[in-house]
């Protein structure tokens, strides 16, 4: 199998969905003359020209809201925010919007568009820049929400995104982009991953470590720590936070007794949290240990090197969390 | 008004009898409906917030009225009669107003969230300037197709001090995108006369984006409705978007839970105002004098709307409400056997 980036792969994706759908337009902050803030739609202003690639003007919630209005119409818009942090201005239109159309409107309206940028942390870029989103998104029903880690994942998935009738948040890590992986070559048919499917990113009997996004990689180097020591982690990488693959988590659950979520949110009503609360309603019995997480520390990113590094989750603390569900020290 | 118009309005002549006769009979239908939604909302048929258009029928049926069946029309809360306007029923608009499952939403939107994807009615919403941008999305796809329909967005006045307002008007500027931006100037947003909290007037507004910018008289049918049809016959012919601002008053509270006239404006201005200024009002005396229209044909006119509006309410009163199931229905379009998209733990 070919070995690409995330980047790559993200844009093999849009090519090819574009390329399928003349109703599909990705439009956003320097997606076309620039090639894209982070160059994931490097070319497709050649290839498609500029109706189909546009660049926007800085006005988050006026394009986010014009993707749902053209949505309303039956195009399939793919909205690029430079970053997820500036898509807290478009708030409005993906939740009171977005999410709510199609059910205000008893069904008229489904709302086809994808929402898609970088969230969470990358280095040194400090408060504004540096938040993990998928809690804004994940919250209200009527939305769902992708957060690839893989470079496979991430174009199986956002192939998936811009097929599906429903509004979808397609988060990706900025500090993702560049990483390698194998991706099934194009020339080998479709590759569509669909949405709410957790995928067991490594096998384990001991702890589950439970994850999302980026943190899938920080959960595997956790893992790898641990194995030292002689104890398994199975890392569940959720893949769609909505719909959530509750089955997967339960799976992983009954055969480890242990769960641990790692993300890179804050705590308060995070998205662990709600796994949390899953896992104690569902699975209460066959736990042999409270469930714990492992998250942003409950702050503003902080600048400072030393201080941001305390602040994000890291494979150190996954390590001690998992200690501490095993009753190791 | 009848008292000072002493010649013929020469306008009159370049419309039909039936055309001039339809105008009072649709604006006389908003109105009755109207009146119907307040009584019944009164009594509790209705619930929620819900905004009359008394008033300002005028502006519903001249923008509305010119349009083409697949020209899209967007609105804020206070759509009832622009919904009516774009042919909607009476019927299943009054029962989404008493939330029914024959509703023209289903009974999920009701009074401030009525669609109808068919007549290509693009909602009632209820953030306040918020469906601007969602109507330059609807331009951007009327020109990603190259058709040539255009897009009517409504707002009130008040939603020309947001952000969505300012930015959606810019990317309609740079896209030439065939959205008409109509305000209509009632002089309040709520309880909040426009000139405390903007510094310019409603139309210097839309300057500053190369948009034309225009202002009619919202109370006379006559000009809002040719004013419509010349511009939209320009819109479709390339000339990109348009912002107009039609002049009206509110006759009513801002919703049913307000009072007429309130803290905020007096009774007199109200007073006044309706008196001088009701759209039906104006264009029946101006018929009346003309004689294109005898107080017999005024008084059945007025009984057969009555009558279309007690049979609106009374498919409403009549339509079941939602059944249970309906309340997950309608949350996402597509579902697949993979992952709860619902997580209140009563799915299981
Ligand atoms: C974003 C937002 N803020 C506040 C409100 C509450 N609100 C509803 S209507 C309204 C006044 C709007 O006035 P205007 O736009 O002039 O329309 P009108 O009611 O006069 O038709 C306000 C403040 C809202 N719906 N949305
Ligand atoms: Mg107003």
């Amino acid at each position: 199998m070919p070995q690409i980036t995330y980047r790559e792969a993200l844009n093999q994706a849009l090519a090819e969905e574009m390329e399928r759908d003349e109703s599909v337009f990705l439009m956003g902050e320097e997606v076309a003359e620039y090639d894209g803030a982070y160059k994931v739609s490097k070319g497709l202003l050649d290839r498609f020209g500029d109706r189909r690639v546009v660049d926007s003007p800085i006005s988050e919630l006026g394009f986010a809201g014009l993707g749902v209005g053209a949505a309303m119409t039956g195009l399939r818009p793919v909205i690029e925010f430079m970053t997820f942090n500036f898509s807290i201005l478009a708030l409005d239109q993906v939740i009171n919007s977005a999410a709510k159309l199609y059910y205000m409107s008893g069904g008229q309206f489904s709302i086809p568009m994808v929402f898609r940028g970088p969230t969470g942390a990358a280095l040194q870029l400090s408060a504004q820049h540096s938040q993990a989103c998928e809690t804004w998104y994940v919250h209200s029903p009527g939305i769902k929400l992708v957060t690839p880690g893989t470079p496979a994942d991430a174009k199986g998935l956002l192939k998936a995104a811009i097929r599906d009738d429903d509004p979808v948040a397609f988060m990706e890590g900025e500090l993702l982009y560049n990483l390698k992986g194998e991706v099934p070559d194009p020339d080998d048919g479709d590759f569509v991953i669909p949405l709410g499917v957790a995928d067991v990113k490594r096998e384990g009997s001991h702890v589950s470590i439970i994850t999302h996004g980026k943190m899938v990689h920080v959960a595997l180097q956790a893992a790898n720590q641990l194995a030292k020591d002689g104890v398994e982690a199975e890392v569940v990488d959720l893949r769609s936070l909505r719909p959530l693959d509750v089955e997967a988590i339960l799976r992983s659950v009954h055969k480890t007794n242990r769960a641990v979520y790692l993300e890179e949110g804050w705590p308060y009503a995070g998205i662990g949290a709600q796994i949390v609360a899953t896992i104690q309603e569902e699975a209460f019995d066959y736990l042999d240990a409270p469930v714990l997480r492992v998250t942003q520390a409950d702050v503003p990113m902080p600048y400072a090197k030393n201080l941001e590094k305390l602040a994000k989750p890291d494979a150190k603390r996954v390590v001690a969390a998992c200690n501490r569900v095993l009753y190791r020290d | 008004m009848a008292e000072t118009t002493t010649e013929q309005d020469p306008r009159l002549e370049t419309f039909s009898r039936e055309q001039l006769h339809d105008f009072l009979r649709q604006m006389l239908l908003f109105r009755r409906f109207e009146e119907k939604a307040e009584e019944s909302y009164a009594i509790g048929k209705i619930g929620g917030f819900c905004h009359l258009h008394i008033g300002q029928e005028a502006v519903a049926l001249g923008f509305i009225g010119p349009l083409r069946d697949d020209d899209y029309v967007i609105s804020a809360y206070r759509e009832h009669t622009q919904a009516l306007a774009k042919g909607l029923e009476p019927g299943p608009v009054m029962a989404e107003l008493y939330g029914r499952r024959s509703g023209v939403s289903g009974g999920k939107g009701g009074s401030m969230h009525l669609f109808d994807r068919d007549l290509r009615f693009m909602g009632g919403h209820g953030i306040v300037g918020a469906q601007t941008a969602l109507a330059t999305g609807m331009g951007w796809a009327i020109h990603y197709r190259g058709g040539d329909q255009v897009c009517v967005c409504f707002m009130g006045d008040a939603a020309v001090n947001q952000g969505a307002f300012h930015e959606s008007l810019n990317m309609a500027a740079i896209w030439k995108l065939p959205v008409i931006f109509v305000v209509e100037n009632n002089e309040y947003g709520m309880g909040t006369a426009f000139s405390r909290v903007s510094a310019v007037p409603v139309l210097e507004k839309g300057e500053g984006y190369g948009i034309p910018t225009h202002s009619v008289d919202g109370q006379d049918i006559l000009e809002t409705w040719r004013f419509t049809e010349e511009l939209v016959a320009k819109v479709r012919e390339g000339a990109g978007p348009q912002y107009v601002e039609a002049r009206t008053y509110r006759f009513k509270g801002h919703s049913m839970s307000d009072p007429v006239s309130g803290t905020y404006r007096s009774k007199e201005e109200v007073k006044e105002r309706t008196k001088e200024q009701d759209p039906i009002t104006l264009l029946r005396n101006r018929l009346l004098e003309a004689e294109l229209l005898t107080q017999d044909e005024l008084e059945e006119m007025d009984e057969r709307v009555r009558a279309q509006v007690d049979e609106a309410a009374d498919f409403a009163d009549d339509a079941p409400f939602p059944p249970e199931e309906d309340l997950y229905r309608d949350v996402y379009a597509e579902t697949n056997e993979h992952g709860r998209l619902f997580l209140d733990g009563r799915d299981r």
